[in-house]
């Protein structure tokens, strides 16, 4: 800045010669932020406490699963019942992911693109999954399709097992993550209007067209964000498939419930590998989320944090 | 949200409220009734099942079940512990949604990922990390022994865990206020001659208490019904540290559907009084000042 | 800049008003130079205690204050000691609610207010701590502009009133002529000219200056002997003392007038004419030169492509 404007009117009355400070450590700080030492304080505050409550933790699992060496750390993952494990629970997944993916889509059109009566209702009704208990999640599943539920007789009759099964984990896998894809597209899409998919309309383009040609480019990293959180939930559920799975070893236990079972037999080796493979998918899935909100942060901000 | 779709040329009469406002947009049959079916399927269905188990035993059942000592103990648990932890989470969450917002350090972006790691991170894997470590003999728990602090297997494991999983609703519902706070709103409170502090807490604080009420709500809810975090640190003593989500689980395996209903319901209840607390929070901020 | 006057930080964006404005005002600090008001150094006087008003674009309402809280901010903000009574401060609140016209709106809250009448609390807010000096950066920028020309008027009626010093920022020529007492012309950092309106109209310093105040026309000419020539023929102009040669000439629009081929100073064809309030722009293009709008009165239409001469009644040179 030039000698002229600091000397502008407000000094016009006496142009003094004089030099003035020039060191910037003299320079008072900006009137929009705290002092120094009070700065490095709450930044040693909020470190330390990220450091104790989530690093520690996470280093932990890494720490013990490797206590024994490597050799012990790989013949954690060479275990049938862990190769089983890591099957369900890629299977369980692959069913639960696109099956919200699809809700999702589909639930975020219908009320982010047209105004009805009790739609806010409906949003409630959608979001619930997330303020309930796991274990009540897997619980409800148990009154609907155990031996004493619902239609407990009736599929005893025909011999189909939903609890302590397959169905049971995926079913509970399904209700505890069904939000997250809807939740992420219905305020991304509401911001997005439909003027777009209306020029599409009246350029001849079908209903179909529309939404792959300019619905989806518009969402697509919105909803990629969407899926990896859902599948990062999917794959650690813990509270509800523990208590629709019945833990039959082999069969029916998915990779967090086979590492409950290792802790709880003094195999902590074991079930910190086990836990660290899970860990791994967790810094995984965080990594390229806050690449994605760094990349397309507005593709994605929209979406309400909540999760 | 805007209503992209506002009513086409305003109709002489006043018009009948229909269903939906028309559109040329299709699809609006099928998606809507995709969702409905497996809304009512996946969602709405157990849980009225849940309601229609539990309420076969009526007020007064659910009444008994309730003030059972050990379901009455896990009951305080579960809901005393959880405000605690949603205290401590809301208070720490803020000072780190502040410092990633406000400050620049070496590290910031990834102190930020860190925060999500509850998120992503299943919580059996938490639980065992936290029993490790907070154990007598682990690294964090041997340094507590040493002041006369028992961790694990006391209520304090329980509320370290939930800490852990409630801090990310706490830092993640005020980070975004922050960001959004105008810089020229403080510089009009210090011209106008207030000092830093009266500026924090007159202008800075105020507009976002309603985003620490909703992170503290989420954070309680949360902690409340965390289960698998917790199991692992708790000990599980009965009337000590057994938490109500637990009891659920005992109940059931003793093939007492009916209690574990009940506990359920409660706990339902619960939750859906304190969606409805953040639901009334968020529209008197977006009454009183315009935002949520 | 005297006690009591209205004056104008006029410039083009990025010419550094605004930044003048927050150094004054406490809120950014100069590489060098001082900052005096009233014979006193406030260069290191913190935001806090320079007893300045300040009034933002973007109003920087307090959003969870009522209209009232807004205003007695700054009087709530002092020591104890030095705070008003309870009764004083609403006293003083409702008075400024009087002057800005809001009297029924103490209860309000911002979000339920125009923009218009936003800028005025913010004003309101501005003078309840009795500022020194008042600034006002952009205070109309984000109104429309009916909104805008009523507040104008309307800050100048307060002003005469108050007879409050004030600074004020702005982009807008029309504004800053119409409003101040003076106009301070800012270019890239650097102060062109202070000077009453009339006073930067009709002498001022720099082409910079002229250019920034209105559309301009720039032409070659020669000053000899006092004199100034454009392609051969005098004009009425004269050129300042010792300056000989080459110089720029430039007028404003209706500075040039219809003249017969052998008087004028320019030539060139109508490109296109049209009409506005009254009178008529001509765009004129020369050969090999730039081309020219004339403002003329709003006489019978030229025909384009018609060969016109052009004669320069008034003007400034440069060199």
């Amino acid at each position: 800045m030039s000698e002229a404007i600091a000397h502008g009117p407000a000094s016009l009355p006496s142009p003094n010669p004089s030099p003035a400070p020039r060191d910037a450590a003299l320079r008072p700080r900006s009137v929009v932020t705290e002092a120094g030492w009070v700065r490095a304080v709450l930044i040693g505050v909020a470190l330390a406490f990220l450091a104790l409550f989530l690093v520690l933790p996470l280093i932990t699992v890494f720490a013990q699963a490797l206590a024994k060496g490597w050799g012990a750390y790989l013949s954690a993952f060479t275990e049938p019942d862990a190769r089983s494990a890591i099957r369900l629970t890629l299977t369980v997944a692959a069913i639960a992911v696109p099956f919200n993916l699809v809700f999702g889509v589909a639930a975020a059109w219908a009320i982010a693109k047209f105004e009805f009566r009790g739609k806010n209702l409906l949003v409630t009704l959608i979001d619930l999954p997330f303020s309930v208990s796991p274990v009540v999640s897997g619980l409800i599943y148990v009154l609907v399709f155990g031996s004493n539920g619902l239609f407990g007789a009736f599929l005893i009759q025909h011999d189909i097992q939903v609890i302590f099964a397959i169905p049971g984990i995926v079913l509970a896998t399904i209700f505890v993550t069904f939000p997250f894809v809807a939740r992420q597209l219905i305020p991304l899409m509401q911001e997005q209007g439909t003027s777009e998919e209306e020029a599409a309309l009246t350029l001849g383009a079908s209903g179909w067209h529309a939404f792959w040609t300019v619905t989806l480019p518009n969402i697509r990293w919105g909803l990629l964000y969407s899926v990896l959180l859902c599948n990062a939930r999917a794959m650690g559920e813990f509270g509800a498939v523990s208590v629709v799975s019945g833990h039959i070893r082999g069969l029916t236990n998915t990779l967090p419930l086979h590492v409950e079972i290792l802790y709880n037999e003094y195999n902590f080796v074991a079930a910190f590998a086990v836990a660290s493979l899970l860990a791994g998918l967790a810094l995984v899935t965080l990594a390229i989320k806050s690449f994605l909100e760094w990349r397309y942060a507005d593709d994605i901000a929209a979406g309400a944090r909540r999760h | 949200m805007a209503a992209p779709l506002a009513a086409p040329a305003a109709p002489p009469v006043r018009p009948r409220r229909r269903f939906r406002q028309k559109s040329v947009i299709p699809g609006f049959g099928l998606t809507l009734g995709y969702t409905l079916t497996c809304l009512g399927l996946v969602v709405l269905l157990p849980l009225a099942a849940l309601v229609a188990k539990a309420g076969g035993l009526g007020i007064a059942g659910i009444w008994e079940v309730a003030t059972d000592p050990r379901v009455a103990s896990a009951l305080r648990v579960s809901f005393g512990v959880s405000l605690l932890a949603a205290l401590t989470a809301s208070i720490f969450g803020g000072i780190v949604a502040w410092v990633l917002t406000r400050y620049d350090f070496p590290g910031r972006r990834l102190a930020d990922a860190v925060v999500d790691l509850p998120f992503a991170l299943p919580t059996a894997v938490a639980g065992i990390a936290l029993a490790s470590l907070y154990a007598p003999n682990g690294l964090v728990g041997a340094q507590l022994a040493r002041i006369g602090i028992e961790a694990a297997y006391t209520p304090v494991g329980i509320f370290i865990a939930m800490v852990f999983i409630g801090l990310p609703f706490a830092v993640r519902t005020v980070q975004p206020l922050i960001g959004e706070i105008d810089k020229e709103v403080e510089e009009a409170s210090a011209i106008l001659g207030a000092s830093r502090v009266a500026t924090l807490t007159k202008v800075v604080l105020p507009p976002l208490i309603p985003a620490v009420l909703t992170g503290f709500a989420l954070a309680f809810a949360r902690g409340v019904g965390e289960y698998g975090s917790i199991i692992f640190i708790a000990g599980n003593l009965p009337y000590v540290s057994e938490i109500a989500p637990l009891l659920i689980v005992i109940k059931l395996s003793e093939f007492d559907y009916q209690g574990a209903s009940a506990i359920a319901v409660i706990m339902l209840a619960i939750s859906f009084l304190t969606l409805l607390a953040i639901n009334l929070i968020q529209a008197w901020s977006r009454r009183r000042f315009g935002y949520v | 800049m005297r006690a009591g006057e209205l004056l104008a930080l006029l410039g083009p964006s990025g010419s550094g008003k605004t930044t003048l404005l927050r150094i004054i005002a406490g809120l950014d600090f100069p590489d060098r130079g001082r900052i005096i008001f009233g014979g006193d150094d406030a260069t290191r006087v913190p935001v806090q205690q320079r007893a300045v008003g300040f009034v933002f674009q973007h109003y920087a309402l307090f959003k969870h204050l009522t209209v009232a809280d807004n205003i007695a901010y700054g009087l709530n903000a002092r020591r104890r000691s030095e705070r008003p009574e309870k009764a004083e401060i609403k006293r003083r609140v409702g008075n400024l609610l009087d002057l800005i016209k809001l009297s029924g709106f103490a209860d309000r809250y911002p979000s339920q207010l125009s923009g218009g009448q936003r800028q005025r609390i913010a004003l309101a807010r501005a003078l309840a701590v009795e500022p020194r000096v008042l600034l006002l950066d952009e205070p109309f920028g984000a109104l429309d502009a009916q909104v805008r020309k009523d507040l104008r008027r309307w800050l100048r009626e307060i002003h005469d009133r108050t007879g409050q010093t004030t600074i004020f920022v702005t982009h807008d020529q029309d504004e800053a002529l119409e409003l101040s007492d003076r106009v301070a012309v800012l270019d890239r950092g650097r102060l062109e000219q202070v000077g009453t309106p009339d006073e930067v109209q009709e002498k001022p310093v720099s082409p910079l200056v002229l250019k920034f105040l209105g559309d301009t026309i720039e032409v070659e000419a020669i000053a000899q002997d006092g004199k100034v020539l454009v392609n051969g023929r005098t004009t009425p102009l004269t050129a300042p003392a010792g300056l000989t040669g080459p110089v720029k000439l430039y007028a404003r629009p209706w500075q040039l007038q219809f003249a017969e081929a052998d008087t004028a100073h320019l030539h060139g064809t109508v490109r296109s004419s049209y009409r506005t309030q009254g009178r008529q722009r001509i765009e004129v293009d020369r050969e090999n030169a730039k081309t020219v709008v004339v403002e003329a009165s709003d006489t019978a239409r030229l025909a384009q492509g018609r060969p016109v001469g052009l004669r320069i009644v008034g003007g400034w040179v440069f060199p």
